[in-house]
């Protein structure tokens, strides 16, 4: 279902829960499908006796991915013409992840509708692990 | 560095939207599919960073014969890379940016080139001296045609980053 302009307005928003107590296994799972095997995402041991930190921590692309799922429910399957995202802070198991898309603009460009997102991705304690923005086309 | 022939897949697909937790039967339903706006199975949308499964030379990949640095007998499979000029911290992710000229759907068979972007530095509150690469990928399909502009952004920190 995609969206209207008619029925937008700036500030609008649009929350989905991501992900609850992230497991490790996900890690393992997005690991596997993405090809990115570095092992400071499924090697506990290597990465705190080796790399320093306090445990395994998600890809951002998993952040980025999950977060995209959030975007796509919201504007629609194959409507997306950008996103883009910065990785502000960290992603560890047992984190439970919140996304919100603000809508911050609705125009016209060459008789396309489009609008564009604010995004932001924040995790039980508050803190935003993710910021962006992404653009769509709507009816 | 570029990947000659990255095929997009069903299953992969299927698979990389188990991965995000994404159960939209778009990702894995043909039939469901078909009644969609797109039509047919579609990726989603950060789906072409699983480009590096097709990149020969990926060095996040352990490769057989080949030293691997995460643990095995040994919490390290190899020394410690230094470097005077920072980065002892090892390399994260940034940012990423993807510009969508279409879909990806099973069937494509793109090509994607690399070429770096701007670098800069930067100096970190939890991590010491950031080193920050940019690097542009411009993916086309079988026709030549481009459908994904990426931009992704790696830091090398000083020191792995000290938690709040």
């Amino acid at each position: 279902m995609a969206l209207k302009a008619s029925d937008l307005k700036v500030g609008d928003t649009h929350t989905e829960r991501l992900v609850e107590d992230l497991k490790r296994t996900q890690l393992v799972q997005y690991a596997g499908a993405s090809g990115d095997y570095n092992p400071l995402h499924t090697d506990e041991i290597y990465t705190t006796q080796v790399a320093g930190y306090p445990a395994v921590f998600a890809h951002g692309m998993l952040t980025m991915g999950m977060t995209g799922r959030m975007l796509t429910n919201y504007v629609g399957d194959g409507r997306l013409t950008k996103y883009g995202v910065r990785f502000t802070s960290q992603v560890w198991p047992g984190d439970t992840l919140d996304s919100t898309a603000t809508v911050e603009k609705v125009s016209q460009e060459g008789g396309v509708k489009l609008v564009d997102l604010a995004v932001v991705t924040t995790n039980q304690k508050g803190v935003a692990v993710l910021s962006g923005y992404a653009q769509a086309r709507i009816d | 560095m570029a990947v000659e022939s990255f095929p997009v897949e069903f299953s992969h697909i299927m698979m990389f939207a188990r991965a995000v937790g994404d159960d939209n039967p778009i990702y894995h339903d043909p039939q469901y599919a078909k009644g969609t706006e797109p039509g047919s199975v579609i990726a989603p949308p950060t789906f072409a960073q699983a480009s590096a499964q097709f990149d020969p030379d990926y060095s996040l990949r352990p490769k057989p014969g080949k030293p691997w640095f995460g643990s095995g007998g040994s919490p390290s499979g190899v020394q410690r890379e230094t470097s005077e000029s920072g980065g002892n911290g090892g390399g994260l992710h940034a940012e990423q940016h993807f510009e969508y000229h279409r879909h990806l759907k099973p069937g494509d068979v793109l090509t994607a080139t690399f070429r770096p972007g701007a670098t800069w530095e930067k100096e970190g509150k939890r991590s010491g001296k950031l080193i920050f690469s940019e690097s542009i990928t411009e993916y086309r399909d079988q026709n030549g045609e481009l459908v994904i502009t990426a931009r992704g952004v790696g830091v090398r920190t000083e020191r792995p980053v000290e938690q709040a």
